[in-house]
């Protein structure tokens, strides 16, 4: 009577205080330039050791530069930055890794999109990384979830995780979702109905039939904004489309392994009568393409909606936020949202960036070309195996032919610490997961959207309503 | 890590809610290897209003930051509370938080209080009410009150976590006393689901 997230945590409690403090086993440790230095200086100070060199999987991501990659590391012209990529380097070179892609490298890319492609992300692990889109690995019933870099520390040096258990919500979305809404809208959907607190202190399962007939890159998507609705984990129980997607991965098991794999794996799934603290569930068939309008993700419309007005807010805090919220982004109450004129546009980041959302983002530009009030569209493959694939089936072109930029890997602009930044009141059409204030650059404005709704921004200078597209 | 044992200081109101990590540290101050120094960045942007309360001369010196519901939501960064220690908070009082935000909170010596919705409320009105509004956080105690001790608000904290804190222990050597326990979990792993190794 055990759901997947009780099944996950009970496969990996090493030891529980009386309290119920947990000393949680990881199996994977994923590693990035930003939130790491600290914790391997820590280890230094210390005196101490990793615990288990090959539970790391390393990459330079979140502050890589996406054009000059011909200059080798002068091409980062932040300095910061190119201190941050040399110390990463320098602690693998120290401490060492599984596996480690560096800046530059051909398989190199954001962490949560590389983690997947490479089957280093397996059903019934522990996955953490300091970075909290790490729920993004639940998509194959993993137990994945952020940590703070005293955390990286902890883990690298003893293995293991001090938590508390979570508790269990489920989120059902039960039907066919219509054409052109896509996994991101569902999402979007569910943190606009139960607010970007609503998942604090759970683990939430998706479920359902729309679920069920997502890809692996869709679940992904999904997971990825758990920590957008407050929950640190995301997660799917396994099925065929998991166990398919893994066959033959770089890290994946292989042969009579991989056979008594599968078969443990098949029983990473919630029991039939597993009980839930909270249940939640959404009609398929009713979810719209998504529009943020705010500097929070629970500030969302559908399309063919319009800039919420404040007045009619009760709540007085909740209503000053969408006052702050209204005059920081530039907009008016009752704005239709395809009234709203883009500056720029980006596809990209790990909620977005996988092949299939460069094939849907594309299949919407093809033969089009951008829009002359958009100033910059850019396109960031997640990874660089991504790159390669979407250039073996021409989508650079389309792109490139649209008045696209074809950028290299890595997280761009959707943290901005590169140089690829929202100049303060350009407004941009976004993949990524956060809107918050200056998160794509000082005084920006995001609204978050799904690819083919970002690219159909893109060709028609506003927001579109891709199912009329 | 530092120990937190009783801190008696003046409050800093901020009166929103969902201040997300973003806003904390913005992103550009990210960009260091180390722990310390991040102050500078703390509510940056929103530092650049003239109006924003950490500007204002009478709260010269706050060490605990009163704020609404669902504090430190977004990203993981632990320099959010790095930055609010490095410019001389130790503590933070809201009705809720986000989770890695808290989780990382304690890793640092800062404590995070969570109290009642109406208990935040009335502190906002003290704030508003007495220029240089003070309050004693007392750990051991688990309170929050007033410097003239005229009334005192409870608050929960997880008795772990309190330990560590009082006694400022480096969670570190704590879990290596368990070294054995986790080589032996380790074994039997290994031996029943090898493709994880
Ligand atoms: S793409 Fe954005 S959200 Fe994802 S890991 Fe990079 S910075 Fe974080």
């Amino acid at each position: 009577m055990r759901t997947l997230y009780d099944k996950l945590w009970d496969s990996h409690v090493v030891h529980v205080e009386d309290d119920g403090t947990a000393l949680l086993y990881i199996d994977r440790h994923l590693v990035h330039e930003v939130t790491s230095a600290q914790a391997y200086e820590g280890l230094r100070n210390a005196g101490r050791k990793p615990w288990r060199v090959d539970s790391v999987v390393a990459t330079a991501d979140h502050n890589t530069p996406t054009t000059n990659w011909d200059e080798g590391l002068e091409g980062v012209r932040d300095k910061f930055a190119r201190l941050q990529i040399e110390t990463l380097d320098a602690n693998m070179k120290e401490f060492g890794a599984k596996v480690y892609f560096p800046y530059l490298d051909k398989r190199q890319g954001i962490v949560h999109v590389i983690g997947p492609e490479q089957g280093a992300t397996l059903p019934g692990m522990t996955v953490v990384c300091g970075d909290s889109h790490t729920s993004t690995h639940g998509a194959f019933a993993c137990l994945a979830h952020g940590i703070g870099t005293s955390e990286v520390e902890h883990v690298l040096a003893t293995q293991c995780l001090v938590t508390r258990k979570m508790k269990n919500m489920r989120v059902n979305v039960e039907g066919q979702l219509a054409r052109g809404v896509t996994p991101k809208d569902v999402v979007l959907a569910i943190i606009g109905r139960i607010g970007i607190a609503g998942g604090t202190g759970y683990a939430i399962e998706y479920a359902g039939s729309a679920i069920r007939a997502m890809s692996m890159e869709g679940r992904m998507t999904v997971c990825n904004m758990s920590i957008e609705a407050g929950a640190r984990a995301g997660m799917v129980g396994v099925d065929d489309t998991t166990i398919e997607y893994l066959k033959g991965r770089r890290f994946a098991p292989q042969g009579a392994e991989w056979e008594r794999a599968v078969a443990y794996w098949r029983t990473l799934k919630s029991d039939p009568d597993a009980k839930f603290e909270r249940e939640v569930t959404l009609d398929a068939r009713e979810i719209r393409p998504h529009v943020t309008w705010g500097t929070s993700p629970e500030m969302v419309v559908p399309v063919d909606d319009a800039v919420p007005d404040p007045d009619k807010e009760k709540d007085s805090v909740r209503r000053e936020g969408m006052e702050r919220a209204l005059q920081y982004m530039g907009l008016k109450p009752r704005t239709p949202i395809t009234d709203i004129r883009i500056d720029k546009v980006f596809i990209g980041s790990c909620t977005n960036s996988r092949i299939e959302d460069l094939r849907a983002a594309a299949s919407v530009v093809r033969g089009r070309r951008k829009a002359s009030n958009v100033k910059v569209a850019m396109v960031v493959p997640g990874s660089g195996l991504v790159k390669e694939q979407a250039e073996r089936e021409g989508l650079d072109r389309i792109f490139r032919d649209a008045g696209f930029e074809w950028r290299e890997p890595g997280c761009s602009m959707c943290l901005g610490m590169n140089p690829d930044r929202l100049d303060p009141g350009e407004r941009c059409a976004s993949t990524s997961n956060r809107n918050f204030e200056g998160r794509q650059g000082a005084g920006g404005r995001t609204h978050l959207v799904s690819p083919v709704m970002a690219a159909a921004a893109a060709i028609a200078g506003h927001f579109v309503d891709i199912r009329k597209w | 890590m530092v120990k937190f044992t009783v801190l008696n200081g003046v409050v800093v109101p901020l009166d929103r809610a969902n201040v997300d990590t973003d806003q904390i540290i913005p992103k550009q101050y990210l960009a260091s290897i180390k722990r310390t120094g991040f102050g500078e960045g703390l509510f940056a942007e929103w530092r650049k209003d003239r109006e924003f309360v950490l500007n204002q001369p009478r709260f010269k010196g706050a060490t605990i930051l009163l704020a609404r519901k669902n504090f430190g939501c977004g990203s993981s960064r632990e320099h959010a509370p790095w930055a609010l220690m490095d410019y001389g908070f130790r503590c933070v009082i809201a009705p809720s938080f986000a989770d890695i935000f808290f989780t990382n909170s304690f890793k640092n010596g800062f404590l995070p209080v969570v109290l009642r919705e109406d208990e935040v409320d009335r502190l906002f009105h003290e704030c508003a009410a007495f220029p240089g509004f003070r309050v004693v956080v007392d750990l051991d105690k688990q309170t929050v009150a007033p410097t003239d001790g005229s009334f005192a608000m409870r608050f929960e904290i997880d008795p772990f976590r309190k330990y560590c804190l009082l006694n400022g222990l480096d969670e570190i050597g704590l879990t290596l006393r368990h070294a054995d326990k986790i080589r032996a979990f380790e074994t039997q792993r290994k031996a029943q689901h090898p493709w994880y190794f």
